[in-house]
């Protein structure tokens, strides 16, 4: 009995190893090494209210004799020392970091998540429907193509904030941030989803799902899906690595998150206005692990698109 | 490939700018839609441009002044014949009138976009076409790597750390500013001309300049290998030609031909991630303003920018389908000669 | 027909074996082919695909693609080894000495430079010659070829002439330096049947003319039958028989051969009687031990399973690689 059903899975395993992504993951020690950064950073940032030494958001905790603390070194009135040091109103660096990797991780897959079922819900609409509200959305995606990502994002969120009461800005800003993201990435899943809805809906199964009376759409999402599982994989882990960057970004320019809620982007902004004064630990290690984060991503995209697609080898 | 059955090449050409003329048109008019949009009902006008203590009745009165009583087409009407003599009104914010503010700042913006565009376009086909048929050798390798890395670095670390570096640590350039600047007929300020200005000018360029020479690098080197393994290649090579004219003679002007569209397309990205490296190093241009109109909701200065990327970016388009047409003889049908 | 072995060939191939590392192992694409083309000899190379046919055209005019490479045997060009010259000695060779016609003429050429300036280009590459010397040659050798108004035809571009025409332009490019052995890869697989017989002409007047052998691939017999003096067949990267032609087509001796002769259809057969080899070529992985050709070979016996059998001489011209020939069984046989 155990051999049964023990072999089946021990064969499923051997053959997914056996695979030519699985081939192609352990010859390219980029991607191994991508894998596991993404996987450190990510289990970092979930788990930072347990890993992180302090909680860089309960002012009761900090201490403004520790700000400036550089990495390592004790601090000159308290005598504590951090790893990677201290900010002006002394928090740990590398507290920050965590939390605000959670932050910038937080939003970049919810983002994802909004452009890819946006993308896929329209992709779906287009190829199924065709006609009018085809050419429609499909121009409008041509028309949005044209414009950079970020500066799409910059004019949501600008516009979703003139919609928002001032009131409601700051604790908004989040959510305001994702939509504006996740808006301004969802052409792609769309086309790969269009393409493959207009090669599926002529099939016969399609049709004779309507002579039963199912709904055909229901059928197609059931028999699309895994067909676009590839590109829209890849899509959506490049896509992972540029929504954190645009976060990164818009935060940087002081448009993103609120500066309660410091995202790695903020921290790097902060960091900043302490070049010229020597503390250099503030700006660095924050911009080390957007660096290795959005770096780490967009390997393992890139790896996944090579893998998936072996003509491009 | 163009179906268009004209007499001559030239009346051909004009059928192939109008249509492109027409349909550029089109997207300005969408685009025009949007921040109109913008303009109407986000936030209201009339509270952003009167005081506390005006009167109901006085709101009313300006708001029927002002034509926001008239139907949405009406309105929409006024303000594309408004907008196109320039006229996006005063800025909430700066109650100037925001095509005043534009254009003072649009000089240093397109300083910084062109020499930028310049140094991607260069180095990004030099080392894409390097590393396509040097595959393989160790500097090649380098360089992907480092492309690589390019591609992931957000334009503002890299503009950070280029101040760290070259401002901070080693003192070598200006980090902030555009140095000084000459005035060159009524509009037109310019830093090139001074030794301050091209200082000032250099990291904020490379900094703009980076991202997009990694994808033209990317895009050349992914071309030119294609492109080498096409049959023409192979023939060229079996009549014994020489590397260089196979390589810089047929593969490299096959590679430009879809590098050039991608390449113009690149430069009104340029022009629009300026607004991070203006936000940066300080650079006084037309993006920094558009930042602070996002952060202040300062709609009129919003709507004239959008305007205005949408325009280069449909100038730039119009721009690089005629020299794609001019470097393509396929696509000149020449129905004269297309005799078989 | 030409006499063979006895002036030294132009061309002589002696144990070619071209092989491709890959993941999962070497593959050998050609192994231990040998054969000669002499001067002003049209030799014809059959086989399915695959069989390697236009790996030899490569491996001759030192163009294999990486990561194929010849691991072994060699190439002599009029006596001289040409498989291990240095890059710029064989460019030199290319085009200058042995030219080749590729199979689709419609990718062949450059889109995006005339035809003058690729034939023109291609002549000063070689000869040394003015700008207005050259354009004089380019003009006359487009006439050669049967290209109509050639002198004003010149200054079109590629997309401008048909697929038969351009067919024309390639192998007036490929002669444009005037070589001694052209490499003609399915020169007419690509093109509409109507034009094939005049390309094939074209090709075959303009290298009598000039003294020049060619080196025919195809899988065509019907255009062997007509065009080459001598016929090599290969078979899973291995040369199977090699003669002159209408030898090898009224007598085959190589059981491959001869399932493959059964398949010209000809006038006064009619379609149900054309034969077919039962089975298909094996992968390059996946050659058995013995002749590649035992699996399918309906008089394969013990020894064809186990050991490979060499090139044997049949009489002066002929050579077939099959055990059925090997002279201790025949004389066992009798």
């Amino acid at each position: 009995m155990q051999e049964t059903t023990g072999k089946p899975r021990l064969n499923a395993v051997a053959r997914a190893w056996d695979s030519d992504v699985a081939w192609s993951f352990r010859h390219s020690p980029l991607a191994v090494i991508a894998a596991f950064v993404s996987i450190l950073i990510i289990l970092a940032a979930v788990f930072a209210p347990w890993i992180a030494p302090h909680d860089p958001f309960n002012p009761a905790t900090l201490n403004l004799m520790d700000g400036f603390t550089a990495p390592m070194e004790p601090n000159q009135f308290t005598g504590n020392v951090y790893w990677l040091g201290t900010d002006n109103q002394g928090r740990d660096v590398f507290s920050t970091i965590l939390y605000g990797a959670r932050i910038s991780l937080f939003v970049g897959f919810m983002a994802v998540l909004f452009a890819m079922v946006l993308g896929i819900t329209l992709g779906l609409i287009a190829g199924y429907r065709g006609g009018w509200v085809d050419s429609l959305l499909m121009r409008v995606a041509d028309v949005q193509l044209t414009f950079p990502s970020i500066l799409l994002a910059l004019l949501i969120f600008g516009v979703a904030r003139g919609f928002i009461p001032p009131a409601y800005r700051e604790a908004m800003a989040i959510w305001v941030l994702i939509v504006a993201i996740g808006l301004s990435d969802w052409v792609q899943y769309a086309r790969v989803v269009r393409g493959a809805t207009m090669v599926e809906k002529s099939k016969e199964y399609v049709q004779a799902a309507r002579v039963i009376g199912a709904h055909p759409a229901k059928i197609l999402l059931r028999h699309i899906l895994p067909n676009v599982m590839g590109p829209v994989l890849v899509i959506a882990t490049i896509g992972l690595a540029l929504a954190i960057i645009a976060e990164a970004t818009l935060s940087f320019l002081g448009v993103g998150v609120p500066s309660t809620q410091p995202s790695l982007g903020t921290l790097i902004r902060i960091g900043q206005g302490f070049l010229f004064s020597g503390e250099w630990w503030i700006l660095l290690f924050p911009s080390i692990t957007l660096l290795a984060l959005a770096l780490s991503v967009n390997l393992l995209g890139d790896w996944l698109r090579d893998a998936l697609n072996p003509r491009l080898r | 490939m163009l179906t268009v059955y004209a007499a001559d090449a030239g009346s051909d050409m004009l059928a192939f700018i109008l249509r492109r003329l027409v349909q550029s048109v089109i997207v300005m008019l969408t685009v025009a839609l949007v921040a109109f949009a913008l303009f109407r009902f986000v936030g209201d006008p009339i509270a952003s441009m009167v005081g506390q203590e005006t009167t109901l009745a006085e709101r009313a009165e300006l708001r029927d002044a002002l034509g926001l009583n008239d139907p949405f087409v009406v309105q929409f009407g006024k303000f594309v014949a408004r907008a196109s003599t320039g006229d996006f009104g005063i800025s909430y914010r700066l109650q100037q009138p925001v095509m005043e503010l534009i254009l003072s700042r649009l000089p240093a913006t397109l300083e910084l976009a062109l020499v930028s565009g310049v140094l991607a376009f260069v180095f990004g086909v030099g080392f894409g076409v390097y590393t396509a048929l040097r595959r393989g050798n160790w500097l090649s390798g380098t360089i992907m790597t480092a492309s690589l890395i390019g591609v992931s670095l957000p334009t503002f670390l890299i503009g950070v750390l280029l101040i760290w570096v070259f401002a901070v640590e080693l003192q070598w350039l200006p980090s902030f500013g555009r140095g000084e600047v000459v005035q060159v007929g009524n509009w037109w300020r310019t830093g090139l001309l001074t030794e301050s200005g091209r200082a000032s000018l250099i990291l904020p360029a490379i900094t703009l300049g980076l991202y997009q020479m990694t994808l033209i690098m990317r895009l050349v080197r992914a071309e030119m290998l294609e492109v080498l393994r096409t049959d023409y290649i192979k023939f060229a090579r079996a009549r014994g030609l020489s590397n260089r004219a196979v390589h810089f003679g047929h593969a490299l002007k096959n590679t430009l031909v879809p590098v050039i569209t991608i390449t113009g397309l690149q430069l009104g990205s340029i022009i629009a991630f300026s607004i991070i490296t203006e936000t940066v190093f300080q650079w006084p241009g037309v993006g920094a303003l558009f930042i602070n109109s996002v952060r202040f909701v300062d709609v009129p200065v919003m709507a004239a920018y959008l305007m205005l990327i949408a325009l280069v970016f449909v100038v730039i388009n119009l721009v690089v389908d005629l020299l794609y047409y001019a470097v393509d003889p396929r696509l000149r049908v020449d129905r004269a000669n297309a005799r078989h | 027909m030409a006499p063979v072995h006895k002036s030294g060939p132009l061309l002589s191939v002696r144990d070619l074996v071209v092989e491709f590392p890959t993941r999962r192992g070497t593959l050998r694409a050609l192994d231990k082919v040998s054969f000669d083309i002499a001067e002003g000899e049209v030799l014809g190379m059959v086989g399915e695909s695959g069989a390697g046919k236009s790996l030899t055209g490569a491996a001759i005019i030192g163009l294999l693609e990486p990561p194929g490479r010849i691991a072994g045997g060699e190439i002599l060009l009029r006596g001289e080894r040409i498989d291990n010259l240095p890059r710029e000695k064989m460019r030199r060779i290319r085009g200058r000495r042995i030219g080749m016609v590729f199979q689709d003429p419609l990718t062949s050429l450059n889109p995006l430079y005339t035809v003058a300036e690729q034939l023109i280009e291609t002549i000063r590459t070689h000869m040394d010659v003015s700008e207005k010397e050259a354009r004089k040659r380019a003009v006359a050798l487009l006439d050669r070829v049967g290209i109509p108004a050639a002198a004003r035809r010149i200054d079109d571009y590629p997309h401008h002439f048909s697929g038969g025409m351009r067919q024309r332009v390639v192998i007036a490019l490929a002669l444009a330096a005037e070589p001694e052995l052209v490499i003609a890869d399915e020169p007419t697989t690509a093109l509409d049947v109507s034009v094939q017989a005049q390309i094939i002409d074209v090709l075959k007047e303009i290298c009598a003319e000039r003294g020049a052998s060619v080196m025919l691939i195809t899988h065509d017999m019907g255009v062997i039958a007509e065009t080459a003096d001598r016929v090599a067949v290969l078979y899973a990267g291995r040369l199977a028989e090699i003669g002159p032609v209408r030898d090898v087509i009224q007598a085959a001796e190589h059981p491959y051969t001869v399932g493959l002769m059964g398949s010209i259809p000809t006038l006064t057969q009619t379609a149900e009687r054309l034969t077919q080899i039962p089975g298909s070529m094996p992968r390059l992985d996946a050659i058995q031990q013995g002749c590649a050709f035992n699996p399918r070979c309906t008089r394969a016996f013990d020894r064809c399973r186990v050991e490979r059998p060499d090139l044997i001489a049949r009489g002066e011209e002929r050579q077939v690689a099959c055990w059925l020939y090997d002279p201790a069984k025949e004389a066992q046989d009798v």
